[in-house]
């Protein structure tokens, strides 16, 4: 019974948290480019900064309340879902989560309406530093969440005392082995994630000669960002994976798909894992190429699963595919930026409309990647839900499973139909154009307070 | 000292839900008074009223929520499994009132359709949180587990529909304060039902649980402790029966302050009832408190920060004051 219970709480966990966490993804990336366009507007004072700003202010309002709405639940799952896990963990993680109530998610909250409404009843000014504001506590949002979360994967500076972890180094708690490149690994994606937004719908408008100035300026802006963000990622993602692969070795393996502990091992591009028979099927590898990208050394040792007992592998398949899915989404967003600096320095960007459709087609690229890169991370740590401390099978609440089950239905009814109002209002706003969301700003509607007789 | 921070936790933790019930109990309310206004734009003006605050004051929910989690996770251990249908569906039912603030203005035929999901949405969040609090007071937790649906009783009914009551008198004074003209004559009209729903409320609870639980007639009524508590009750009714006769005052902003006046004094009651306890009768705010170290540091972050979030969440509140005449849209 209780099996069933964990089973199913992880279910509706990981449907939760990898619905919401699209929302702040896109939220960061988004604050940062308006942070751009109302700072550009203010120092320019050029129309079509503003136009931009107005517009994706509008995308952002959505695609924040998204976010917010299923931050909320995620906060009391952690209690409703995950009561174990809560008790076990409350000396440690508890203040960091209450930072990020206190640091991130009211900060957002508190200057949000100044962001969404405030247009021509505050100054540009004070508009330009609620943007910023808005885009800071995104980004403390990120640093308390991700070292919580990294805590989990690298736990450090604690003693287990009564099966409770106690902290004994809060900044060994909060700066983890694995936090500042998880960090670091995250908000890039999510910037990333943003700009591949700007640029598909942008390519909309461009593909169709429509707001042609609006969406070439942004266009532009984002290439740039892509060609500077991609490459970035890359690097960064490289030092996650060295990482990963000292604190977290069975993750590692099972990213692989390596078996067996070996030197000079081969990568993997393609193959079937096995986890019943502990090897992998049809499987393609290049030799040398796995030591020399996770060691930087041709002869590097790679531990392999079997370092460890069956019942304490991650299921090897998803962690491999997931894996590769990001790698793919990485490359290819790579080949969109690097092709459209070509294409700019033979200066045919206005002009070539394939490529303004190839960046349509990319538009979700970003998230595919940040959901697949989560499963990985979260995924690759099963059976754990502290890693090498805290089995997920302890961690979860004694609720009776119908409970469980029939809110998990909820969820899944409900977030899908959110998610197809968000497209349907949010691509109604692109279909509309900048004209409609850009016309003379609405004069203050609230006349000072003054006593009612 | 250290013996200390769990009382004062328990104090911030009563401050947070005083705060959130203040803020989104009002939003709530709005939302359950909603569909009985008489035109789509008295409902476009009560929106506006509360557009650019709700998420703030949605986010007092989330702080109680790290707060239980950080300060007495075995608290938290116990009541939160206890009490998943209620919260889970209060969860379900909050997305869909806040995504209806977001939504609804971008909508062109399907602003009804948001109309009705926003006001159902905050109704079933009030009962569920009525269900809460009549399950905190009212459910044995001495045995150990309770079952699913220990959270139906008739007493936890009876709350749930006296927190409709009361938030709807939240929400309405607040309308009565920001609107004018024929909405805000609507939202006046409705203060003297709500009103009388939230006395009802207030002497069932009042009556009902000296009677159920030994210990907390005993605090009450023993002396010296009624001499200290009376002024809790005495205090109730002056602000009632001050309520009552707002409907002739001048001085909009009244029934709103006094209304939430109301709230805390019930709040404190109720603090005065449960004290020392974190879950009623089983494990005490001592017992359940995290270890000093995580107290301090959670504490310490606290102290700086709250009053810092307090201070520009009223400023919000300060840039968006004054009498709603225009309905607010995005940009």
């Amino acid at each position: 019974m209780i099996s069933d219970a964990v089973l199913l709480s992880r279910l509706q966990f990981a449907f939760t948290l990898g619905y919401h966490i699209l929302w702040p993804a896109f939220s960061i990336g988004m604050a940062g480019f308006l942070v751009f366009l109302n700072a550009a507007w203010l120092r320019t004072r050029r129309p079509v900064y503003l136009q931009l700003a107005t517009f994706w202010t509008r995308i952002f309002g959505l695609a924040f309340g998204m976010g917010v709405v299923t931050g909320v639940v995620i906060s009391y799952e952690l209690g409703t879902n995950w009561s174990g896990f809560a008790l076990a963990t409350a000396d440690v993680l508890g203040p960091l989560l209450s930072f990020e109530v206190l640091t991130a998610f009211f900060l957002e909250a508190g200057f949000i309406g100044i962001l969404l409404f405030g247009r021509g009843r505050v100054s540009d000014k004070l508009h330009l530093a609620a943007s910023i504001i808005v885009a800071t506590g995104t980004i403390f949002s990120a640093f308390w969440i991700l070292s919580a979360n990294s805590w989990m994967q690298t736990p450090q500076g604690f003693d287990v005392i009564d099966g409770r972890f106690v902290a004994t180094d809060w900044f060994k708690v909060v700066f983890n082995p694995s936090f500042p490149y998880r960090f670091a690994h995250m908000v890039l994606a999510s910037y990333i994630a943003g700009t591949f937004v700007v640029l598909g719908v942008s390519g909309f408008y461009l593909a169709r000669r429509r707001h042609v100035e609006f969406a070439g300026t942004a266009f532009s802006i984002c290439l740039w960002m892509a060609l500077v963000l991609v490459p970035a990622q890359l690097v960064v993602g490289d030092a996650h994976g060295l990482n990963t692969r000292a604190h977290q070795p069975v993750k590692l393996a099972a990213i692989e798909g390596r078996w067996e502990t070996a030197s000079e091992a081969p990568l993997n591009l393609f193959a079937i894992p096995n986890q019943k028979a502990e090897r992998n099927d049809f499987e393609v590898a290049v030799p040398y190429l796995g030591s020399l990208i996770l060691t930087h050394d041709l002869h590097g040792e790679i531990k392999g699963l079997k370092e460890v007992p069956p019942d304490r592998r991650p299921p090897v398949l998803i962690v491999f595919f997931a894996f590769r899915i990001m790698v793919a989404c990485g490359m290819a967003m790579l080949g969109v930026a690097v092709l459209g600096a070509f294409l700019r320095w033979r200066g045919r960007l206005a002009s070539a409309h394939w490529f303004h459709y190839l960046c349509v087609a990319a538009t979700p690229l970003g998230f595919i990647a940040i959901l697949a890169g989560w499963v990985v991370t979260e995924v690759g740590r099963q059976p754990f839900v502290v890693y090498g401390f805290l089995l997920t099978a302890n961690a979860a609440s004694p609720v009776a499973p119908p409970a469980i089950a029939s809110t998990l239905l909820a969820f899944f009814v409900v977030f899908n139909l959110l998610l197809l109002g968000f497209f349907w209002y949010a691509g109604r706003l692109v279909m509309r154009g900048p004209s409609a969301t850009a016309l003379p700003i609405p004069q203050p509607t609230i006349t000072p307070r003054v006593s009612h007789a | 000292m250290h013996d200390a921070l769990p009382a004062v936790f328990a104090a911030i933790l009563v401050l947070g839900i005083g705060i959130y019930v203040s803020l989104d109990g009002m939003d709530l309310g709005i939302g359950i008074v909603y569909l009985l206004a008489p035109r789509e734009r008295d409902r476009d003006l009560m929106i506006s009223t509360v557009g650019p605050v709700w998420d703030g004051n949605e986010t007092w929910l989330v702080l109680g929520a790290v707060i239980l989690y950080a300060a007495f996770p075995a608290a938290l251990h116990v009541l939160l499994p206890a009490l998943y249908l209620p919260l889970v569906v209060m969860l379900l039912a909050l997305v869909l009132r806040g995504i209806a603030f977001e939504f609804r203005p971008n909508a062109v035929r399907s602003k009804r359709a948001w109309d009705v999901i926003f006001a159902l949405a905050s109704l079933a969040a009030t009962l569920c949180q009525g269900l809460v609090l009549g399950t905190y007071i009212g459910v044995d937790f001495t045995p150990g587990r309770p079952t699913t649906f220990a959270f139906l009783s008739w007493f936890s009914v009876a709350t749930a529909v006296g927190l409709v009551a009361g938030y709807a008198l939240l929400g309405s004074a607040w309308l009565v304060w920001r609107l004018s003209g024929e909405p805000q004559a609507f939202a006046r009209r409705l203060l003297r039902p709500c009103a009388i729903v939230v006395a009802l409320f207030i002497v069932l609870v009042s009556v009902w649980t000296p009677l159920a639980h030994g210990d907390i007639a005993t605090r009450w009524f023993s002396w010296p402790n009624i001499g200290f508590l009376a002024p809790i009750p005495v205090a109730t009714v002056l602000v009632w029966v001050a309520l009552w006769k707002t409907r002739d005052s001048r001085f909009d902003g009244l029934p709103y302050l006094l209304s939430v006046l109301l709230f805390w004094l019930g709040l404190i009651g109720l603090g005065v009832s449960v004290f020392p306890y974190a879950v009623p009768h089983r494990l005490t705010i001592w017992e359940a408190a995290s270890r000093p170290g995580t107290l301090t540091v959670t504490g310490i972050g606290l102290a700086f920060w709250l009053p810092v979030v307090m201070s520009y969440l009223a400023f919000s509140y300060w840039t968006f004051r004054g009498k709603v005449r225009q309905v607010d849209a995005y940009p």
